[in-house]
């Protein structure tokens, strides 16, 4: 019965709501059956099992993926990069995730994020007037004109690459993004080439900037990443490679579905989108309440146990696959009043939409203020927007959800702000 | 009218015109207030705080404040509501009626109550020679007054500092002192740092943590004497080992001492390791019966911990004051059925020489140590404490996400040496050692407090800084 249920998440029929499939499998707080892997719905033993040592995200510590419906990796980095620190444990994990958040946040570069605000203000900007220059109000998808291109677009200028490669960047960066949204009709061989000539192209271009960053840093992160010289020493080429792949990859879905989703419930609660087109303020626990109610990553499906252990009265062996459902969390009864309903007034929001733990989301502020952002000017400037499609056409993946075009119209397009 | 309506009218007429009095304008003080509002209560409440200040943050006083970064009047603490009390700030309390429920204080106001709250906490434990202790340069660090002091005369760029006592407040001292680049000594009785609150393998941490940041760390050692110049600055400090360190500014820091002595003679369970109550934070009478109309919550508070034997702890800690505050102030305003126990697991934090260090559980009570993340010599680890055969604390050095985890195994009095493998687990985790803690019995650990006289009228007690 849970192999089904498990199927069914997978299921892209369900994917425009598997709200309800959680809701059944938190019945228990951990379901297995046969081979599969362990899956984890409830919020208390998720949050619980974020924060146990016990538990590994390094994928050679798995005994068997058996019957497992992801065990294909979701997001392959590719095979020729060492994995990035999102699949490391200590000490290995501290140690890359360190020299990463040197140049990216506290305590070391604590304006970072801040200082990048008026250049998202204005790409976001120039992307909405981009809209309305288009000339076609009547449909406007969202995600390839608004959502897609941004936060590209922003791990660019993070990085550091030039402006003028930037297009070439757009494009291998959407490859790679696509490989994680197998479409089942397509051909996968041909596919699988193209992605891997994609990772190629986008490995070798990293790798000479990295070394021209060697020999002339600037300011950007991809030089501060090839001449760390910390307590922590430097890191390989090859870890800067699997860094900075990684930073562009997580750093980059993930943001793509937090704004599409949140523009989809803003759309599908209009009070709520009124509020925020007055108080541009309202962004902060809109987004808040948007990374519980409707998380871009759904779940977690690459850990697994280094010893037997127990959780919620069932014990989980040793190099099991582990599954934890952190959306399904996030609307756990037993943790938040009325789950199901999108309030952005809540006041206790302690969700697992960035998960929890070492391994809690590192582009966190950024993907914060990008959303922030994104959603007070979408709100501020288009004028009566309205849904054409609900629900949307969604991607594939099940573990990075979001809508694959979230086509609006609107009446019209405000003049940015002087 | 049936003795449970009786009951519940009293209850109600309390919560509406009823007056409570918190003794101790502090963090504990403070958040039992807010909670009592919280709870609906709409009577009298009576704030009474020796201070002249708004109740404020301690935790930046030893940090943010003595490097400068933070100004030791902008510290207050943030309010969660309005509680619309009756401040009497500046104005100790100086005795308690218990009987007519009336609380003295020292100007001479009497304040009656209904219920009170004892909150009054700790204060630093001063120079046990009042004449050195009062030498010019010669400070402790406890009240924001304190602070502010310290940091000036630390502004003054004194040539070399003093710090006696390597707890976690003067190691705090000693690494603010390195940060803005003086020169410190640290004398410490024991044999490392830390080593009473975590024994001498963390210890041995700590003290490579000095070491490394040029703090000239002598332990083992005794400041004997303080020595001022003819205009009365403390100039040098004598040492057991026969030794002589000159320094301008001294920094003592040994600890704490309870404040309590109001309540000498009231009939309170109330002496120098705090004031005795029940796990609901009612306090004790002398005669060991609870009472029903006093509460006690904070730093003076003294109660017993289920998950540890029902030991009697008293905590000086951040997270313990609030969480004993909330529960004093709801069992307050309950029913008997309805009260809580004070089940909050000790927590504590200090952030020292560029590292984060935290604590769950009771480590000094542990006998084993195991390292079962980490490791020490890259100073990133987590270790456990075992008792017995379960572990009963937990330590962490700039590795705190995987804290949560060992508080539940405490909760859960899981075995010790653990039988799983853990993530980051090293050769030097495969087997616990001695934990080292000193042993209580000698003398070479913390002041030791001595007992003279027979009949209760003469018996005296008398503070011995050591051997």
């Amino acid at each position: 019965m849970t192999q089904a249920l498990l199927r069914e998440i997978i299921d892209y029929a369900n994917r425009a709501d598997p709200y309800p499939l959680y809701e059944e499998l938190r019945k228990n707080p951990v379901s297995h059956d046969g081979n599969g892997p362990y899956v984890v719905s409830t919020y208390y033993e998720i949050q619980s099992l974020l924060h146990d040592p016990r538990i590994s995200s390094d994928a050679r510590n798995l005994k068997s993926t058996g019957d497992d419906p992801l065990g294909q990796s979701a997001d392959d980095e590719g095979t020729a990069l060492p994995p990035s620190f999102l699949k490391l444990d200590p000490p290995d994990h501290d140690r890359l995730r360190r020299m990463t958040n040197r140049p990216f946040g506290p305590p070391h570069a604590p304006h970072r994020v801040h200082d990048m605000r008026d250049e998202l203000h204005g790409l976001v900007g120039g992307l909405i007037d981009n809209i309305a220059t288009s000339g076609n109000l009547d449909r406007v998808d969202l995600v390839d004109q608004f959502a897609y291109p941004f936060p590209v677009t922003v791990i660019c200028r993070l990085l550091g690459v030039p402006h003028e490669d930037e297009p070439r960047f757009h494009v291998w960066a959407e490859t790679l993004a696509a490989s994680l949204d197998p479409d089942p009709d397509g051909d996968p061989a041909q596919r699988g080439k193209g992605t891997t000539d994609a990772r190629m192209e986008l490995g070798m271009y990293l790798a000479g900037l990295i070394e021209e960053r060697r020999k002339n840093p600037g300011n950007d992160m991809l030089s501060q990443l090839a001449t760390a010289d910390g307590p922590d020493g430097a890191m390989t080429t090859m870890e800067a490679l699997s860094t900075s792949a990684l930073l562009l990859i997580a750093g980059h879905e993930t943001t793509v579905n937090l704004i599409t989703n949140g523009m989809l419930t803003l759309l599908r609660h209009p009070d709520v989108l009124q509020r925020l087109r007055e108080d541009p303020g309202l962004s902060v626990p809109i987004v808040e309440e948007l990374l519980r109610y409707e998380p871009p990553v759904q779940l977690l499906p690459q850990r697994t146990t280094l010893s037997d252990i127990e959780v919620a009265g069932v014990n989980i062996p040793k190099g099991a696959s582990l599954w934890l459902i952190l959306a399904s969390g996030n609307r756990d009864p037993k943790r938040f009043e009325n789950p199901d309903r999108f309030d952005p007034d809540r006041k206790d929001i302690q969700h697992l939409g960035l998960g929890s733990g070492i391994h809690s989301c590192f582009g966190a502020p950024l993907a914060r203020q990008e959303a922030q952002l994104a959603l007070s000017e979408l709100a501020r400037r288009l004028e009566n927007p309205r849904l054409l499609e609900d629900p949307p056409p969604y991607r594939q993946n099940a573990v990075l959800r979001g809508p694959r075009h979230l086509q609006i119209a609107c009446d019209g397009v405000l003049p940015k702000a002087a | 009218m049936t003795g449970e309506r009786t009951r519940d009218g009293a209850l109600e007429y309390l919560k509406r015109e009823g007056r409570i009095v918190i003794v101790g304008a502090s963090l504990a003080g403070l958040r039992a207030a807010e909670t009592m509002r919280e709870k609906g209560f709409t009577g009298s409440l009576t704030m009474i705080g020796d201070e002249p200040y708004e109740p404020y943050d301690r935790p930046p006083l030893s940090k943010q404040v003595l490097l400068g970064h933070a100004v030791a009047d902008h510290t207050a603490l943030p309010r969660r509501r309005v509680i619309d009390a009756d401040w009497r700030l500046g104005v100790p309390a100086t005795g308690l009626d218990m009987a007519a429920r009336r609380v003295r204080l020292g100007n001479g106001d009497e304040v009656e109550y209904d219920r009170l709250l004892i909150a009054t906490g700790v204060r630093a434990r001063p120079w046990p020679n009042e004449e050195e202790g009062s030498l010019q340069g010669v400070f402790v660090l406890r009240t924001r007054d304190d602070g502010e002091g310290l940091q000036r005369a630390l502004a003054d760029n004194p040539r070399r500092v003093l710090v006696i006592g390597a707890g976690f407040t003067g190691s705090e001292i000693a690494s603010a002192c390195r940060e803005r680049g003086l020169n410190v000594t640290v004398a410490e009785r024991g044999d490392a740092p830390l080593v009473g609150a975590l024994g001498g393998v963390i210890g041995e941490v700590a003290a490579e943590m000095h070491r490394e940041h040029e703090v000239d760390l002598r332990t083992g050692v005794m400041v004997t004497a303080l020595e001022g110049d003819p205009s009365g600055r403390v100039r040098a400090a004598h040492l057991s080992d026969g030794s002589t360190i000159e320094a301008d500014v001294v920094v003592v820091s040994l600890g704490a001492q309870r404040n309590t002595e109001w309540l000498a003679g009231s009939g309170l369970g109330a002496g120098p390791r705090g004031i005795a109550c029940d796990a609901g934070c009612r306090a004790f009478d002398v005669r060991g019966i609870v009472t029903d109309d006093i509460y006690v919550a904070g730093d003076v508070a003294r109660s017993p911990h289920a998950l540890f034997g029902y030991q009697f702890l008293s905590l000086e800690h951040w997270g313990n004051a609030v969480a004993q505050a909330d529960t004093a102030a709801h069992n307050m305003l309950s029913e008997s059925a309805d009260r809580r126990p004070h089940l909050w697991v000790p927590a504590f934090w200090s952030s020292q020489f560029g590292v984060n260090i935290k604590s769950v559980g009771v480590p000094p009570m542990g006998t084993e140590i195991l390292i079962t993340q980490g490791s020490l010599a890259e100073r990133r680890f987590a270790a456990v404490y075992g008792y017995q055969g379960r572990v009963i604390a937990a330590v962490t050095f700039d590795n705190c996400r995987w804290l949560p985890f060992y508080e539940h195994q405490i909760e859960s009095t899981a075995p010790f040496p653990p039988p799983y493998s853990t993530v980051d687990r090293r050769p030097e985790g495969n087997k616990p050692v001695p934990a080292d803690f000193p042993d209580p019995s000698v003398p070479t650990h913390g002041p030791t407090i001595t007992l003279s006289g027979y009949s209760p009228a003469d018996r005296k007690m008398t503070f011995t800084p050591g051997r």
